[in-house]
């Protein structure tokens, strides 16, 4: 009995001193001069454009990698080639590797001198520019959603699916009508930890972006540039706003974790 | 007509799954794969639903080459052991699934699906979810489900496997009378002996790959044409070369030149049928099945000595002349020492 209790107090301490009381403090600095600074801050051209630019990388970036997730998972798990434990290993490596790497290997691929810099010379703009900060959302944030299907697809097998065959439905009707229903929350759960890892990226972005105001700047990138200019109830602000956004991410991943137990 | 089956093949790796196997089913039969589990009894079903693609051979369906013709256009109705019932759908949306893919008018779908419904006796079940029904109603749903587009032949792999005895073998005789009714050429895979001698017509007994026999229930229980059938077709005893029915076991107390001696290890009670397990003197373990009547005449108890007559034998080793490949001989005209039977001491 006592031991249980020394065990919660010990994660509910831990957490505290570790996720709350950090968070709280964003909360409290933000509101001690009152609402107007950080509501001026965050209203801003510059704030208001980097909201719209996070906003805009989730928009690209989470259907892209949805796309692909689900057809990486299909491919995976229904079609088994010699390719795959290569396959698999490779989708990790945004894991693995560390963000600002991602970074530079993507400044040193487009960037003046690099291979595919002829894109840039072309005419379509990728590093400092929105294109290169697509690129980076995407890398970082391309796992998740593979990593939660392939759990799901392999858990519901090919019975149903075999099922629908006999039944007269095509390749494209049954992924349509049995598959995707059946992996849907597996699916939505990544796409709720893809949108949380957009929204949150900031090595990559930096260093592709250059973190110009008001033309590359990602909200993350405001907090910094606003805090590292010593105007911290903007930073505060700013970051506000971002844990809210990863509040209602959280929220509907309980809500779909809750349905999903149901 | 029927289904046909020529000489196919099919390989996992290094497991040899159907071995140069063909079967013949009769145009509107009830024939059942009868095997052990990994005989390729599944496998060769599935071959025949184009679910699974052979290494060689030939699959013909009332006439028609089926081989290489994918699965959606073999007309065939599947039915899973494990129900495989669309988990999101109602169970009216799961009878009504190969409807919709055939974009039947909405009326039509309607009447077709409550009509099989009431036929698989699931009425006023049909907006419940495939969760909400017992494994007994689930793959009545399934069946209902396969019914619905009108197959040209029904397969069946292990439907009953995952249920409870009774449930089990209230389903089989509702299948057969369903057969009865429909007419509609069926294979059904099962590894229980009993199950297909009570449901089927036809019986095709396969093993490692390989067909080792088909006919009738009656034929494979009279007749096995090997070891394996033999021993999986019914219960057998093994006595040196011979294999005896526990049925053809007499049991008696004083001994004889043709008898056997044999220490009773236990005595069970299954309802009228009574199941008594000996020891020979040389350590083989066989059991006699005895009826009630027999065992109270008997007056028999556990770790007596009682002695044993196979009245009929039978041997399938072929270097023995005087008994050729799946002979019958009643043991009693023969000496014991030369039926290979050890002498009893």
């Amino acid at each position: 009995m006592s031991s249980r209790w020394g065990l919660r107090f010990l994660g509910l301490g831990y957490l505290t001193l570790l996720l709350l009381i950090p968070l709280a403090m964003i909360f409290y600095k933000t509101f001690e001069d009152g609402i107007g600074p950080p509501l001026d801050a965050v209203t801003s051209p510059d704030g208001l454009h980097a909201l719209k630019l996070s906003l805009l990388m989730v928009a690209i970036s989470v259907p892209l990698n949805t796309i692909f997730g689900v057809g990486c998972a299909l491919l995976l798990v229904r079609h088994k080639t010699k390719l795959n434990p290569g396959i698999d290993a490779v989708i990790n490596l945004p894991f693995a590797v560390s963000p600002v790497v991602i970074g530079l290997s993507l400044y040193l691929l487009y960037g003046v001198g690099g291979w595919f810099s002829f894109i840039g010379e072309e005419g379509l703009k990728i590093v400092f520019a929105v294109p290169g900060m697509v690129l980076a959302s995407i890398f970082v944030s391309l796992p998740f959603v593979v990593r939660e299907t392939v759990p799901v697809l392999q858990e519901i097998g090919t019975d149903q699916e075999r099922a629908a065959s006999t039944l007269g439905a095509n390749g494209w009707q049954t992924f349509w009508k049995i598959t995707l229903p059946s992996i849907r929350w597996g699916v939505a759960y990544g796409i709720v930890l893809t949108t949380a890892r957009v929204l949150g990226e900031f090595g990559a972005v930096t260093i592709v972006s250059g973190s110009i105001s008001g033309q590359t700047q990602t909200l993350p990138l405001f907090v910094e540039k606003q805090y590292a200019n010593f105007n911290s109830t903007g930073a505060y602000g700013a970051s506000l706003v971002l844990a809210l956004l990863a509040l209602i991410t959280l929220f509907a991943m309980n809500l779909l974790k809750r349905k999903e137990d149901a | 007509m029927g289904i046909s089956v020529e000489g196919a093949n099919k390989r996992f790796g290094g497991f040899q799954a159907l071995d140069d196997v063909s079967i013949e089913v009769p145009d509107g039969s009830l024939t059942a794969l009868l095997g052990p589990s990994g005989s390729g009894k599944s496998t060769l079903l599935r071959a025949i639903a184009g679910l699974e693609d052979l290494d060689s051979g030939l699959v013909t369906i009332n006439g028609e080459n089926a081989t290489g013709k994918p699965a959606q256009k073999r007309g065939v109705g599947f039915v899973f052991q494990h129900y495989a019932a669309f988990k999101h759908m109602t169970v009216y949306d799961n009878v009504a699934f190969g409807l919709k893919i055939r974009r039947w008018e909405r009326e039509k779908i309607s009447q077709r699906v409550h009509e099989l419904l009431d036929l698989v006796q699931l009425p006023g079940l049909a907006d419940r979810y495939p969760s909400q029904l017992s494994g007994g109603q689930r793959q009545r749903m399934a069946l209902a489900r396969a019914l619905a587009v009108e197959p040209q032949v029904l397969l069946l792999d292990e439907p009953f496997g995952a249920l409870d005895a009774k449930v089990r073998k209230d389903l089989r005789t509702w299948l057969r009378n369903l057969h009865e009714e429909m007419h509609v050429t069926t294979i059904f895979v099962t590894h229980d002996q009993e199950e297909a001698m009570d449901v089927a017509g036809q019986l095709v007994v396969m093993n490692e790959g390989r067909v080792e026999q088909s006919g009738s229930a009656d034929d494979l229980y009279e007749h096995p044409a090997n070891e394996f059938v033999m021993s999986f077709v019914g219960e057998v005893n093994r006595l040196g070369d011979h294999f005896v029915r526990p049925h053809d076991m007499e049991v008696v107390l004083d001994r004889d030149e043709r008898s056997q001696e044999g220490l009773v290890q236990r005595i069970v009670t299954l309802g009228f049928e009574v199941r008594v397990e000996l020891v020979l003197s040389d350590g083989t373990e066989v059991w006699a099945q005895l009826t009630r009547a027999e065992l109270q005449r008997l007056e028999l108890r556990e770790s007596q000595i009682a002695y044993l007559r196979p009245v009929q034998a039978k041997s399938f080793n072929g270097s023995s002349p005087s008994l050729p490949d799946g002979a019958s001989t009643p043991l009693g005209s023969r000496d014991g020492g030369d039926a290979g039977l050890p002498a009893a001491v």
